[in-house]
Order: structure tokens, then sequence, then C-alpha cells
């Protein structure tokens, strides 16, 4: 560990490569993240299916990849399918949890989660994945930082992506109702709204936000049937960590966790990159726990 | 506490106590049968008493596992030494060695199980609802983690348990019967926590905690305490259950957080959360079901198991247990308002 330590301030050039490819890499998982805030805010469904939404978009651009069409194509491709996956999970299941308590959906996505791990698994196999995008990579910094082209396009895609949502949200009709229905959705209801159908939207929308998050992140990183849960925790991570309409925070602690997992995992070793994530949740559960007591005691 | 009822008990009793003797081949399958049983009400003392679900509680059967082994090596050999050989090290243990190091094994993880969930109840309590099932999955899956890098205790290849010293036979019947006497002592011990102020105060917790915490109930004791009581258990079992596998290792045996960890709140849910009996029965149907249909799914078993549980949590959420109870109300003693039920 030490070692480890002893060469990045040895070769601080290699601090540079950890950043970039923790930013390149975080940028994915706030995107993943923001569709978590968004279910998580308008509709009150804490959706551990995340995660597995985001390796299903991954093995659709994959899988298309194999197919001999580019997986930057899986990109729009994934979007659609997971858009119409998503809406069919709500009729299916979400629509019927929304009003029980709130463990109730917290179980019903994990136990749909299990079900997508378990399917992907059955159709494409155990192995680790890795869409070939075929872009050329790049060295800098003679020959010490390399990069491979796809991340930068990756990361401007996610950045296109957000700013597209948030153009959504704010200006389309749609967009206007679903901020409605997550202020009051009683009164939204009685504005004549239909909130049914902006639940179903904002599902939706959730899943095609991993889909795309998965389509990039099975080009600049690898897939796996049951990486699905450290996605799911690390979406819980940054939203816990930024709260929930919070947009600049999401990105933030999108990008951090990203960076202080590769922190994590060279100075570690590979073995704790997992259990960085999973002792970064703890952590933000932790912190957020002193942040409400001292909260509390304002407030007496 | 229950009142012994020949009609209800004497026959669990019965093919407890006779199984491995009509059905010898099943010897294992059984003992695991109430490995489930003790699984399913250590977490109803959680999940269904106290309404704070739990995913992680499979922690402190992987901790009771691991204590359980190092104290059962440790009382012959040097525990790096011996992990490190891989198995390579087969001590002959003597009868007197091998069942002094059990029972001190055994002993260390229920108080080492529960002394740990003491000392974590300090910090997770503070987590509400879905919160609290977050940081307690991720607690399980760190676990799993950090000990796969933890080579004295054998890292991700795991230990091998100290051999058995006498036949296969002698081996089964004994850990059947420490598995049955410690689902039945978990079942006792739950019967009589619910039938005291304990009970009444963790129910208090369930229905509204904050209301509670102002009627001068000391909620954080109440919950570290009944967190300990599960742990308790589930140390036992772990140490139970690693002897039995005689191999343990860090992700599939100590650890598995995706099957026994969900598989304790699915059964609890099937059953009926919230009732001594629930889990009891929901163990036993969800561990038969499972025996027979294992094998004919071919790796759809998995897909099942998720389907099963969001049938059960979207649709039948109140467990069979709860829906005998809203059926027939007055055979669990429950008296209906004639005049209300009219109504």
């Amino acid at each position: 560990m030490w070692d480890n330590i002893a060469i990045l301030t040895a070769a601080p050039v290699f601090n540079i490569q950890l950043l970039l490819d923790g930013l390149f890499i975080g940028a994915t998982f706030a995107l993943a993240a923001y569709g978590l805030a968004l279910v998580w805010g308008v509709m009150n469904v804490k959706n551990l299916a995340q995660g597995d939404f985001v390796m299903m978009g991954g093995y659709i651009a994959w899988w298309l990849g194999t197919q001999g069409i580019h997986p930057l194509w899986g990109l729009p491709a994934s979007i659609v399918i997971m858009f119409a996956f998503g809406w069919a999970i709500y009729v299916l299941m979400i629509r019927r949890v929304i009003d029980k308590d709130m463990f109730t959906s917290l179980l019903a996505t994990f136990g749909l989660a299990i079900v997508l791990a378990q399917a992907l698994n059955l159709m494409f196999g155990p192995e680790v994945q890795t869409a070939e995008s075929d872009f050329p990579i790049r060295s800098y910094f003679d020959n010490s930082v390399t990069i491979a082209d796809i991340k930068v396009v990756a990361f401007g895609l996610c950045g296109l992506l957000a700013l597209a949502v948030v153009l959504f949200m704010k200006n389309s009709r749609m967009g206007q109702a679903i901020r409605a229905t997550a202020q009051d959705a009683r009164a939204a209801r009685v504005m004549g709204i239909d909130t049914d159908r902006v639940y179903a939207f904002t599902y939706a929308l959730n899943a095609a936000i991993c889909g795309a998050a998965g389509a990039l992140i099975s080009m600049i990183w690898v897939i796996q049937p049951f990486y699905g849960i450290s996605h799911s925790i690390r979406s819980f991570v940054i939203v816990t960590a930024a709260g929930f309409g919070n947009l600049p925070g999401v990105i933030m602690a999108g990008l951090g966790l990203g960076v202080m997992e590769q922190y994590g995992g060279f100075v570690l070793g590979a073995e704790y990159q997992q259990a960085t994530v999973v002792a970064l949740l703890l952590g933000v559960l932790v912190w957020r726990q002193i942040e409400m007591r001292r909260h509390r005691q304002v407030v007496q | 506490m229950e009142k012994f009822n020949p009609k209800l008990h004497l026959p669990i009793l019965v093919f407890g106590l006779a199984a491995p003797f009509v059905v010898p081949g099943l010897t294992i399958q059984v003992a695991v049968l109430w490995v489930m049983v003790l699984f399913a009400l250590t977490w109803d003392v959680m999940g269904g008493q106290m309404g704070y679900n739990s995913l992680g509680n499979i922690f402190f059967f992987g901790a009771g596992m691991y204590i359980c082994a190092i104290v059962q090596v440790a009382f012959i050999t040097d525990v790096g030494a011996y992990t490190a050989s891989n198995g390579g090290v087969k001590i002959p243990f003597t009868h007197q060695e091998y069942f002094m190091g059990l029972i001190c094994g055994i002993i260390a993880a229920a108080v080492g199980s529960a002394l740990i969930a003491a000392a974590l109840g300090w910090t997770v309590f503070g987590l509400r609802g879905p919160y609290f099932a977050i940081g307690t999955l991720g607690i399980a899956l760190a676990a799993g983690e950090l000990m796969g890098t933890w080579e004295w205790v054998g890292g991700g290849g795991g230990i091998s348990m100290p051999v058995y010293p006498g036949s296969a036979d002698g081996k089964a019947y004994l850990f059947y019967f420490l598995c049955f006497a410690a689902a039945v002592a978990t079942y006792l011990f739950c019967s009589w926590l619910y039938s005291t102020r304990f009970g009444l105060a963790i129910n208090a917790i369930r229905d509204d905690e904050q209301k509670a915490e102002a009627m001068g109930v000391h909620t954080l004791r109440y919950k570290t305490i009944a967190w300990a009581v599960s742990a308790f258990f589930l140390g036992i079992s772990g140490a139970l259950f690693g002897n039995i596998t005689g191999f343990i290792e860090p992700l599939e045996v100590a650890f598995p957080t995706v099957t026994f960890g969900i598989f304790m709140v699915a059964m609890s849910l099937l059953g009926g959360k919230g009732t001594l009996w629930g889990p009891v029965l929901g163990a036993f149907l969800f561990h038969f079901l499972k025996e027979f249909t294992w094998t004919y799914f071919l790796g759809w078993q998995w897909v099942a198991l998720g389907v099963l549980i969001i049938v059960n949590v979207v649709f039948f959420q109140q467990g069979i247990m709860g829906w005998l109870m809203e059926k027939f109300p007055e055979k669990f003693g429950i008296v209906v308002e004639k005049k209300e039920a009219a109504e």
C-alpha cells in the first residue's frame, strides 16, 4: 500500500492517469445516479434494479457489436429498448408498489434485480465483456498517460445526454408535469395531471438513462451479469451523498466517486475496488447520520 | 410464552427427532431445513417484530462461521500456518480435542457475533427505513470482499475445517441434532421474548418509533439488543453450517448475500412476517419447494426465486399467516367486534 502511494508521489503523472480514468467512468456513474434520483424523488421508489438496468443497456450495445453494428449505435438502441422495458416493468409491478411502505419497493426491485442478473447470465454467459469500438488509443506526456478516444467520446455523450434530460425536464410539458408531481402528487392530480402516466414515464425515462449509461460503460469499461449490484450501490452512494433534486451535487458526487474508486483500486490493490465502493456507502450513510443528529439538536 | 400444544408441537418434534433415522439419505437436507427455520426466525426478530428490514443479517452467519473455524483450528495449531497450507496439513484430532474445540468454537461464534452486532448497532441504527436495508446489505457485501483479502484466515481460498474424528454417519447425526436443537432453542427463545415487555417494546418501535421514544422506550438499546439476539443465534448456525460443509470460503459459503441472505427475507415474507409461526411455516414451505424443484430448473431457479419475491412482496404482502389471520381471526384468539364486522 505504501509502495503504491510512493509511486504516486514520485511520478505525479500517474495521478493524471488515475484522475482522468476516474472522471471518465464517474460521468457514467453520475448519469445512472441521476436516473435513481429522479425515480426516488418523484415516485419515492428506491430502485435496487438500477445497476441491472445499466447492465442490460450494456449488453444491448455489446450484442449489437457482436452482430457487426458499431456499439455507438447501441446507444440509441438501448435508450429506446430500455424505455419500453421500463414502461412495461412499471405497468407490471412498480405501479402496485408506489403507495406501499418504503421497504416494499426496495425488496420488490431487489427481486427484479435477481431476475434480470440471472436472465442476462443465462442469455450471455458469466464472462466479462467489453464492446469493441475500434477507436485509437492515444498517449500523452511522453507515453505515460494513455487514453482511449472512446472514453473522451463517451464523456462528451454523457454530458450531452445529461443536458438533454435537463432541458427536457425544464421546458417540455411532460417535464413540467413530472416536476409538479414530485412537489405534490395530490395537487398535481387535482390540476388534471395524469400522475399514473407521469410515474410510468419517469420510470421508463430512468430505465432509458440507465440503458444509455450501460451502453457507454460497455465501451469504456467492462460488463458482466452480476456487476449490476455494485452499480446499484454506486447510484445509492451518489444519491445519498448528494440528495435528490440536486443535479450539480449528483454530477460532483458521481465524478468524485469515479476518481476515489480509481485511487482506492490503485493504492490498496485491485481486489479492494469493490470494497472501496461499499466502504464509501457506509461512510456516506454514517456521515449523513451525524449531519441529521446535528440537525436534530439545532431543532431542539 | 406459548404453552405446549400437542397438536401443533408434537408432530414437529417427532419429525425432528425421527427424520434422520427414517430417511437417513436426507439427513443433511433436513439439517439445512432447521438452519433455514433458524434464519427465518432470527430475521423476523428484526424485520417482522421491530420493522427494521435488514438485508445483511447473513453477515453474522459468516462471522460465526469464521470465528468458530478459527477457534477450532487455534485449539491445536497456528491458524496462519494452517490456512497457508491450503488444506495440505491434515491434523488427526482426537475425540477430546475435536469436541472441546467445537464446543468452544460454537460458544465463541455465538458470543462473538452478538458482540459484533452490539458494536455495529451504535452506527447503523441511526439509519431508518431503506437506508438501514441498504446499509446492512453494504456491510454483508463488504465483509465478503474483505474476508477474501485477509490472508491469515485463508483469503479467497478459504479454510478446510478440522476433520471429524469418527464415521461420516456419526458426523451427520451429531450436526443434525445440533442444528435441530439450535432451531428449537431459537423458537423457544423468540416465543419467550415476544411474551415479555421486550416484545411489546420492539413492536412499539415497529408501529411508531418517534412515539415509542416519546413514551420513554429507550429505542436504541432495544434495537441493539434485538440485533444482538439475531446475531447470537445466527452465529451458532454459521458455526454448525461451516462444520457440515467442511470447507469455508468467503463469498459462496460464509457470506452468501444473494442466496441465504435473501432466502431468510423471502421465507419470513412468505410465511407472514411479524408472527411467530409465519417464519417457521415459510421456511418449511420454501425449503421443500426449493429442494424439490432446484434440480429441475437448470439455472432458471434464480429467476423463479426473484419472481417469487416480487409476487410475494407486491401481491401477497401479508404472507400465509397474515392471510390466515385475516380469514379466520377467531382461530388466533383475535376477537372481532360483531357490530363493526357487520357494518
